[in-house]
């Protein structure tokens, strides 16, 4: 035998592309993407102005850009969103803990899975906006019926990735840790909880458009600040523009905190990125 | 237990139900051996392995280790979303600095792929970067479940004389387990066959290394009648 070539293998290594790839993938976005959303624009408002399209069923894009921009005038849109992002924002840090902390329980646990599992499973199948008189009897109409229903929403698609992402961590991973003389802690550190990582995110994404819904459906039943009330007040006055302005920054709201998701998930899953 | 040896083990026996995968084994490895273990599927090397790496704790029979022990297995189960030399280190406690990961991963020369993902490795270049991690350690014990059984032919040749040269400038003592006898006539000074849970042969290969496939042809006949193949006379 005459091999030369210490351990070298006998293909192409496979490093260079790694800093390549990344420019040519910086392109300019597709602008032909754009086409068809700015000709419905553009009929949406044609329709309004030859009247085919009367203001109080549907008030022109242009209308609803200048309410909208009257309303960040008067600070009544300022108000109501930070009134709402609050609600959101606490609603969906009590649900993300609980369904975080239930899902490592159940899923590091074997104990867990059995006593946290079932009653998980079983309310998950309830219609959970159908809780709203509940929640209204239980907590009154203020603050708190809203929250809680933005954090229940949240907990359940949390609680399952998690769960899920625990239970499908690779057991070599876990035994070639052992073998190095990892604990049980130091490998739920280092192997488990980052196996766990892309589901978790994945969790994130779903119940973080669930709580824009919650908090929608909260909103519309009763309240007397926030985005909702904004829209449920315009309704009373025929004010279509007042009422668009406001669900487009619902979904502004929901595009950006999905926005924040996806750059956190390209941050941290670097490692399996194609 | 007898000093000196890397591994002593007396008397091992694991059963899973009422089948016993090892019965009453012994076996002595002394520090820096080479030692190859082969046996027919489901003879029980890969439990042996375990064993010896404390992975299986549930044996009766006694063993002693001396020093640290490292395994590569076949896969070379890196952490994905660790880079390469984060891999490297994991293999000591505490984690050290970057200089230690370097040294190591230039020992199996894939210095240059330091900060890549493991991903981006080819499967013979895991498998190196999943040796600097168990060298790393300086084990006294190496062990080795079929490192090479899913790597190509060519890529199998090139690692057997890595390992070669690795285990030559560490000295640890290496248990390697494999099926394939032509590697273990290859790189071992001892070849043993296990057979029902027990070292049914052994060898002593005294060739100087490195070592060509027909050094030990006449070696290499027995150990597959050991194992139940028979070799046509006709070559």
């Amino acid at each position: 035998m005459s091999v030369s070539t210490l351990g070298a293998p006998a293909r192409a290594d496979s490093a260079p592309p790694s800093l390549t790839v990344k420019k040519s993938r910086r392109k300019l976005p597709d602008l032909r993407r754009w086409i068809s959303p700015l000709v419905i624009v553009a009929l949406w408002q044609i329709a309004c102005e030859t009247g085919l399209l009367p203001p109080d069923k549907l008030s022109s894009p242009w209308t609803v850009l200048q309410s909208g921009i009257e309303l960040a005038g008067t600070g009544e849109l300022g108000d109501a969103f930070v009134v709402s992002t609050t609600r959101v924002g606490i609603g969906f840090g009590i649900g993300a803990l609980i369904g975080i902390v239930l899902g490592i329980v159940a899923g590091l646990s074997r104990w867990g899975n059995y006593l946290v599992d079932p009653p998980v499973q079983m309310l998950r199948t309830l219609p959970f906006l159908g809780l709203i008189p509940l929640f209204i009897l239980w907590f009154g109409i203020g603050e708190e019926p809203k929250i809680a229903l933005v954090a229940l929403g949240v907990a359940f698609p949390l609680y399952l990735n998690v769960h899920a992402g625990i239970r499908n961590v690779d057991s070599h991973l876990i035994e070639a840790t052992t073998a190095l003389g990892y604990t049980r802690s130091e490998r739920l550190f280092h192997v488990v909880l980052p196996a766990a990582l892309p589901n978790t995110l994945v969790g994130l994404r779903q119940s973080l458009g669930v709580a824009w819904l919650s908090l929608i459906v909260g909103e519309q039943v009763n309240a007397s600040s926030g985005l909702g009330y904004l829209i449920n007040n315009a309704r009373e006055f025929l004010r279509t523009d007042v009422i668009v302005v406001g669900l487009v920054v619902y979904a502004a709201l929901g595009l950006a905190t999905d926005a924040i998701v996806r750059l956190v998930e390209r941050r941290a899953l670097r490692w399996r990125a194609a | 237990m007898a000093s000196g040896l890397t591994v002593a083990v007396r008397g091992l026996t694991k059963r899973f139900g009422d089948r016993a995968v090892l019965h009453g084994l012994d076996l002595d490895i002394a520090p820096g051996e080479f030692v190859a273990l082969l046996g027919r599927s489901g003879s029980g090397k890969s439990t042996l392995l375990k064993v010896l790496a404390g992975l299986d704790r549930d044996v009766t029979g006694e063993f002693t280790v001396d020093g640290k022990v490292s395994v590569a297995f076949q896969q070379p189960r890196l952490l994905p979303w660790r880079r390469v030399w984060r891999n490297v280190v994991l293999g000591l406690h505490p984690v050290v600095g970057k200089d230690v990961a370097l040294a190591a991963l230039a020992e199996v020369r894939l210095a240059d792929h330091a900060d890549a993902w493991p991903r981006t490795l080819s499967g013979g270049e895991a498998q190196r970067v999943s040796l600097a991690r168990a060298l790393v350690r300086e084990p006294g014990l190496l062990l080795l479940d079929e490192p090479f059984g899913a790597l190509d032919a060519l890529t199998r040749i090139a690692m057997h004389r890595l390992v070669e040269s690795l285990w030559l400038r560490h000295k640890p003592a290496v248990l390697l387990v494999t099926h394939d006898v032509d590697e273990a006539l290859l790189l071992a000074d001892r070849v043993l066959v296990l057979d029902e849970g027990r070292i049914a042969s052994e060898y002593v290969l005294g060739h100087p290394r490195p070592r060509e496939l027909s050094d030990h042809i006449d070696v290499r006949t027995q150990v597959l009648a050991d194992l139940g193949v028979n070799e046509r006379a006709t070559a």
